[in-house]
C-alpha cells in the first residue's frame, strides 16, 4: 500500500540523479522524459487505486500515525499527482526544444525533476511538517531553475522570489511550531481532532492566520503576490510554464487541505477573510494584466486573478463551491501551462515577447494561432471549454448563497480576461509585424517543431475533452469536495477506524 | 572582504564547523540533530570560508563539485529508502545490521545522504550567487 504512495515521489528524484549523471550527453534529456513517463504511469495506478478503494494512506518507515510520516491520497491528492505528472511529461518533452547544452550541463533536468518530486510530495503528504520540507525542496529547486539562464535580470527576479518565499516558509515553520506546542501532533488527520478539542481556540485561530498568510503568499493572493510578476517572465519558457502550472497551485492546495481538514473551528472569521482576499485577488490580477504589454507578464498576472476563483470556492465553503475550486484547480493547471508553452513558441518565431514589437504569427503559424485560442478562451470562460464549467460552478455557488456582489465580480473578471486575451491575439497573431519582418517557420528546426507542438496539442485536446464531456470530471470533483468537507474517511484511513 | 581577523579565523572556524556538523549528524539518530541540520552547518563553514578567501579558494577547498556531492547524496538517500523493498517492508523502513557492539542501519545511510544533498545544494547556490553578484 505504501509503495504506490511513495513511488510517485521517489521516481522524480531517481530521475533527477540519472539526468544529472548523464547531463553531458543527450541521454540526460531522454532520462528526464523517460522518468516523467514513468511518473505518469505510477500516477495513473495511484488514481485507479483511489477510485477503487477511496482514501488510501501509508506509513513511511512503518512508523504508525500519528508518530511517523503519513502519505495520504484522496480524490484531490491523486488528481493533483496525476496532473503534475501530465504537466511534467509535457514540459519535459517541450524542454528538449528549448534547453540548450549549457543549461543541461548546469543540471536543468535534475532541478526540473526535483521540482516535480517536491510538488508531488506536497500533494501526498499527510503531515504538516513534512509539507514544510516539501516547500523547502520546491524553493531550492525553483531557485536553481530561475537562475539557470544566468542572465542578470533573472537573478534579480530570483532574489525577490526567494526573499518573499522565505518569509512565507518561516511563518509556516513558526505556525507549525506553535501548533505542535499546543496540540502535540503535526499529523494532519490527528490535528483535526486535536485542534477542535483544544481549550485555547483563540490561539488556534491565530495559528490558522499564520498558515493562511504563508500559504497565501505561496499561492500569490492579494496582497502577497508581488514576487510572482517580478520573477515569472525572466527564466526559460519551460521553467515559467511549469511554475505557472504547478507552483502557486501547491499554495492553493495547502489552503484547501488545511482550511477544510484542520481549521474549521471559526469558519465565520477565517473564511470571511478568504472571501475578501479572493475578490481582491481576482480584481488586482486582471487589472494588472490589462496594464501589461509583455506576453508572459500578461499571463503571469492572469495566474493571480485565476487563483482568486479557486480561493473563492474555498471561502464559500458549500459543497458546490468547493467542488468548483477543485475543478478549477485541475482545469487551470492544464490551460495555464499550455499558454506559457505557446508564448515560448511565439517568442522563438518572432524573437521577442513584447507584444508591440511582434506580429504576423497568424499568417506564419495558423495552427499555433488556433491552439492559442483554445486555452485563451478557456481561461476566459467561453463555453464549451473547460474554463466555462469551472466559472459556471463558482458563480452558481455564489448565487445560491445570495452573494450577488461575489458573482458580479467573478463575471466581470471573466470579461476583463477576454480583454487581455484578445489583446494578445490582436497584437501577436493578427496584426502584421511592425517592422514588416514576417516570422518564418523555417527558423525552427523540424525536430524542435515536433517537440514543441506535440505537448501543446496534447494539452489543448485535454482542455477540449474536459469542456466537451464535463460530467465525468464534475462528478470526480464532487466526490473530491465531499471528501474535503467531510474528512471522516480521510481521518479513518490515516488513524485507523478505532480513533475516528 | 579584507579583514585580517576574518581570514585568519575562517580557517579554524571552517574546520570547527565541519567537525560540529559531523557531530550533529551522528547524534541525530535519537536526539535533536540529523542530516539536514548537519549539512547546513557544514555548508555554513565553507560559506564563511568563501567570504574570507573568495569563492575560487572555497571551491578548491571543497575539492569536489558541490553539485556532484548533492546529487550523490540524493542517490544515497534514495537507495537507503529503496533498500526496504528487498525485505518487502514499507518504504524507508530501517534495516539493521548488528556487528557485536556496532549497530549499522539504512537509517544512518539515509541521514548521510541527506547531509550530502543539503551540503551540496546549499554550496551550489551560494557559490553561484557569489560569482554572479
Amino acid at each position: 500500500m505504501s509503495w504506490v504512495l511513495a513511488l510517485p515521489i521517489m521516481i522524480p528524484f531517481v530521475t533527477a540523479v540519472l539526468a544529472f549523471l548523464l547531463r553531458r550527453s543527450r541521454m540526460g534529456d531522454l532520462a528526464s522524459v523517460g522518468g516523467s513517463a514513468a511518473s505518469l504511469v505510477v500516477a495513473v495506478v495511484l488514481i485507479a487505486e483511489v477510485l477503487d478503494q477511496g482514501v488510501i494512506a501509508g506509513q513511511i518507515g512503518g512508523w504508525q500515525a500519528p508518530f511517523g510520516i503519513t502519505l495520504v491520497a484522496d480524490h484531490l491528492s491523486a488528481a493533483m499527482v496525476l496532473i503534475t505528472a501530465i504537466i511534467g511529461l509535457s514540459v519535459a518533452v517541450w524542454s528538449l526544444a528549448e534547453i540548450g547544452p549549457t543549461s543541461a550541463r548546469f543540471g536543468y533536468h535534475a532541478l526540473f525533476q526535483s521540482l516535480l518530486g517536491g510538488v508531488t510530495g506536497a500533494f501526498l503528504t499527510g503531515d504538516l511538517f513534512n509539507l514544510y520540507v516539501w516547500f523547502e525542496v520546491l524553493l531550492i529547486s525553483s531557485f536553481g531553475l530561475l537562475v539557470i539562464g544566468g542572465r542578470k535580470y533573472a537573478i534579480d527576479g530570483a532574489v525577490k522570489y526567494v526573499t518573499l518565499n522565505l518569509i512565507a516558509t518561516v511563518l509556516f515553520l513558526a505556525g507549525a511550531g506553535l501548533l505542535y506546542g499546543a496540540t502535540g501532533t503535526l499529523n494532519m488527520a490527528d490535528l483535526r481532532g486535536a485542534v477542535a478539542a483544544s481549550p485555547d481556540q483563540g490561539l488556534m485561530t491565530l495559528i490558522a492566520m499564520m498558515l493562511m498568510v504563508a500559504f497565501g503568499m505561496k499561492a500569490a493572493v492579494f496582497p502577497l503576490f508581488f514576487w510572482l510578476p517580478a520573477s515569472y517572465h525572466t527564466p526559460h519558457y519551460a521553467v515559467s510554464a511549469v511554475f505557472a502550472g504547478l507552483l502557486t497551485k501547491v499554495g492553493v492546495y495547502a489552503l484547501l487541505r488545511v482550511f477544510t481538514l484542520i481549521f474549521v473551528g471559526d469558519v465565520g472569521y477565517t473564511h470571511e477573510i478568504l472571501l475578501w482576499v479572493s475578490l481582491l485577488t481576482m480584481l488586482t490580477g486582471v487589472l494588472g494584466a490589462a496594464a501589461q504589454s509583455d506576453f508572459r507578464k500578461i499571463l503571469s498576472f492572469h495566474i493571480i486573478s485565476q487563483i482568486g476563483y479557486m480561493v473563492l470556492g474555498l471561502a464559500l465553503m458549500t459543497p458546490l463551491a468547493v467542488m468548483g475550486a477543485v475543478f478549477y484547480l485541475l482545469h487551470h493547471i492544464i490551460v495555464k501551462t499550455n499558454l506559457f508553452l505557446i508564448a515560448g513558441v511565439s517568442q522563438r518565431l518572432t524573437g521577442s515577447s513584447d507584444l508591440y514589437a511582434i506580429g504576423g504569427l497568424y499568417r506564419t503559424a495558423p495552427l499555433l494561432a488556433a491552439l492559442f485560442i483554445i486555452p485563451a478562451f478557456s481561461l476566459a470562460g467561453f463555453p464549451p471549454l473547460s474554463g466555462f464549467w469551472a466559472k459556471f460552478v463558482i458563480v452558481r455557488a455564489s448565487l445560491d448563497l445570495g452573494e450577488w456582489l461575489v458573482a458580479g465580480v467573478a463575471l466581470l473578471v471573466g470579461l476583463l480576461t477576454i480583454f487581455s486575451m484578445t489583446k494578445i491575439w490582436a497584437e501577436a497573431f493578427w496584426k502584421a509585424h511592425p517592422e514588416g519582418r514576417q516570422p518564418a517557420l523555417a527558423d525552427l528546426p523540424r525536430s524542435a517543431r515536433w517537440q514543441m507542438m506535440v505537448p501543446i496539442i496534447a494539452l489543448a485536446v485535454m482542455t477540449v475533452v474536459i469542456g466537451a464531456f464535463p460530467s465525468a470530471f464534475l462528478e470526480f470533483a464532487t466526490k473530491g469536495a465531499e471528501q474535503l468537507l467531510d474528512p471522516a474517511a480521510y481521518v479513518a484511513a490515516v488513524l485507523g477506524e478505532a480513533r475516528r | 572582504m579584507n579583514s585580517l581577523i576574518l581570514s585568519v579565523g575562517a580557517r579554524f572556524l571552517t574546520a570547527l564547523f565541519l567537525l560540529f556538523s559531523l557531530f550533529v549528524l551522528l547524534r541525530g539518530h535519537n536526539s535533536p540533530g540529523g542530516g539536514f541540520i548537519g549539512g547546513l552547518i557544514g555548508a555554513a563553514g565553507f560559506v564563511l570560508y568563501s567570504f574570507a578567501a573568495g569563492v575560487d579558494a572555497a571551491r578548491r577547498a571543497v575539492r569536489v563539485d558541490p553539485r556532484a556531492i548533492g546529487v550523490w547524496g540524493m542517490a544515497l538517500a534514495i537507495i537507503a529508502g529503496l533498500a526496504s523493498a528487498l525485505a518487502s517492508l514499507d518504504p524507508f523502513t530501517g534495516l539493521w545490521l548488528i556487528l557485536a557492539d556496532l549497530a549499522l542501519s539504512t537509517v544512518l545511510v539515509f541521514d548521510i545522504g541527506v547531509y550530502l544533498a543539503v551540503f551540496g545544494a546549499i554550496l551550489t547556490l551560494v557559490f553561484a550567487l557569489e560569482e554572479t553578484l
